[in-house]
């Protein structure tokens, strides 16, 4: 079902390195879980109303009402390299 | 057979608008957000996407997406879900945006002539400051990310392909921000980026049925650029096919200074966005509360104005103005609570006199209240001052307020008007012209402003022409 070259296209967009012995054993196992999925898409669910979640709640909603930020030196303490103002990154243009 | 050179074509294009809502918060943080303040100082742990937060929908911003469904007459959904959009870029901490896909707030509706597709809500991408060659910032190749603006609520606002022109989509895109603008759900600053547009375009022979290739044209950020964007990507397309070419289905940026157009084109996966449910966020419930609670909100809208004060018999123009720009639509509404005998009359004095007089049309360097211009339109109706005399009320008025018929008694720009008063002055004034005399009596009627002229000189402007050409013709025996 899932062959090499969708794992590869895959692997790429999620930004994954795969090494190229660890491609075919990615495609088998994607290929097993789709399956699994697939086998559950014979049941007969016309009717059954198609869901996004497990939990029965709806329409959980904040008020517009603000909270205090992060100071910007917590913020920037996290990140790999910063400068004083901002966070740097490796540019996407480079 | 005709050649590629002869064919007409014929122009299609699609908007799609983003407005930054005028909400405290952000659109699933609770961080507050305005234009200007210093980088990553308006940031919170879910701006960032750091592991373990949670993002809970801003109420505010889905109340005033439902205001924009409203005042674009769509359908609004009873249910929205909102969904990941994956790509990587700095400016997206969490590696995706969340967005919506399949059901969006608002669905097909209509408004200023134009088609709406959608319109759906969503978060802000952050900011990132590429540092360039110049090793300004240490690693020539960085970049600097402020994620004040991640995460800000965006609703997004897509028309079906409805538009054929340049100057119709900037027409329309001024509709949108004066209606956009008195919902009062954004400020639509295009400066500060709160109202941006991208632009579909295609173009097909005239009369084809099937649209051509579209290319995309992104983020223009001025009406000015917008036409002009439209007009030369509209001239690239049309110099591609008359040369026998294909237009290639891409994005693209327009350069305002140059006016030129760069594919912006990446990788063909970059649009692989495999967007799924957000698991994160429960679907939100559109209650008929919610619903009855922004219609209640809902202001009157420009178009809608407009067409009122078309009925009160103002001119179209007078009537676009003054419903585009609210602040003249208040004036008028103001002056007709003084004297609402003559409506297009005061609709004209403010769009065509009031407004010429004024550094860059600007209502607050006018001392005239909206009394006194009624005031003034039923003193010149009321021929007790002519509209040469109207003219100099109105700079005092201008200038200094007032009451105009105060200023007419204390300028003398009462208007010499009746026929006794006249007859012997338009007398004198046939007696010392017997050649222009000579010439109306045989029905040449243009030398008249000869004698109107003297007897504005004699009257120093207080007499009506038409009046002074009505009696000069009964004097002729016309």
């Amino acid at each position: 079902m899932i062959d090499a070259k969708q794992v590869l296209h895959v692997a790429r967009l999620a930004r994954l390195e795969l090494a190229p012995e660890d491609v075919q054993p990615m495609a088998d196992e994607l290929s097993s879980i789709l399956g699994h999925i697939e086998k559950m898409s014979s049941l007969d669910l016309d009717g059954v109303e198609p869901t996004t979640h497990v939990v029965p709640v709806e329409g959980v909603l904040r008020p517009d009402v603000a909270e205090p930020p992060l100071t910007r030196e917590v913020a920037l303490s996290q990140a790999p390299k910063h400068t004083e103002t901002g966070f740097l990154v490796p540019s996407p243009q480079a | 057979m005709s050649t590629a050179t002869e064919i007409e074509y014929e122009t299609t294009i699609g908007l799609e608008i983003h407005v930054q809502l005028a909400t405290v918060t952000k659109m699933f943080s609770p961080v507050a957000t305005y234009f200007g303040a210093e980088p990553n100082t308006l940031i919170g742990p879910v701006d960032l996407g750091l592991p373990g937060t949670l993002p809970v929908p801003n109420a505010q911003a889905i109340h005033f997406g439902i205001m924009l469904g409203l005042a674009f007459n769509c359908e609004i959904a009873e249910r929205l879900v909102f969904h990941r959009k994956n790509y990587f870029y700095p400016d997206l901490p969490k590696g995706y945006q969340i967005s919506q896909f399949d059901e969006p707030l608002c669905g097909p509706g209509n408004f200023g002539g134009v088609r709406i597709h959608r319109v759906h809500l969503e978060e802000d991408a952050a900011k990132s400051t590429h540092a360039g060659g110049s090793g300004r910032i240490q690693g020539s190749d960085s970049s600097v990310v402020d994620f004040n603006r991640g995460g800000t609520s965006l609703a997004e606002i897509v028309t079906e392909p409805d538009i054929h022109s340049a100057e119709q989509a900037s027409e329309w895109l001024r509709l949108l921000r004066t209606t956009v603008r008195q919902l009062g759900v954004s400020d639509v600053n295009m400066e500060e980026g709160s109202l941006r547009c991208d632009a579909n375009i295609s173009i097909a022979p005239k009369g084809s049925t099937e649209l051509g290739a579209k290319t995309e044209l992104k983020n223009m950020n001025s009406f000015r650029f917008i036409e002009r964007g439209i007009r030369a990507e509209v001239a690239r397309q049309t110099a591609i096919l008359r040369s026998g070419g294909t237009v290639e289905q891409e994005t693209l940026h327009f350069d305002p200074r140059t006016e030129a157009i760069t594919s912006m084109r990446s990788k063909e996966d970059a649009h692989d966005y495999r967007y799924f449910p957000e698991p994160d966020m429960v679907p939100v419930v559109v209650t008929t509360e919610m619903v009855e609670k922004a219609r209640a909100a809902m202001p009157e809208l420009p178009h809608e104005r407009e067409e009122r004060f078309i009925g009160l018999g103002v001119e179209p123009g007078a009537a676009r103005q003054m419903s585009w720009r609210p602040e003249l639509g208040d004036l008028f509404e103001e002056a007709l609570k003084t004297d609402d005998s003559n409506p297009k009359a005061v609709a004209a004095l403010i769009c065509n006199e009031l407004v010429a007089r004024l550094e860059d049309g600007d209502l607050t360097h006018s001392k005239a209240s909206a009394a006194s211009l009624a005031q003034l339109v039923a003193l010149v109706a009321d021929g007790k001052v002519t509209s040469s005399g109207s003219r100099t009320v109105l700079d005092k008025l201008v200038e200094g307020g007032g009451d105009p018929a105060a200023i007419v008694e204390s300028e003398g720009l009462g208007a010499v008007g009746g026929g006794d008063t006249l007859t012997p002055i338009i007398q004198a004034a046939l007696d010392a012209n017997p050649d222009v005399a000579e010439k109306l009596k045989s029905g040449d009627m243009k030398p008249i402003g000869v004698i109107i002229g003297a007897v504005m000189k004699e009257t120093r402007g207080r007499a009506d022409g038409k009046e002074v050409t009505k009696i000069a013709r009964g004097l002729l025996g016309l």
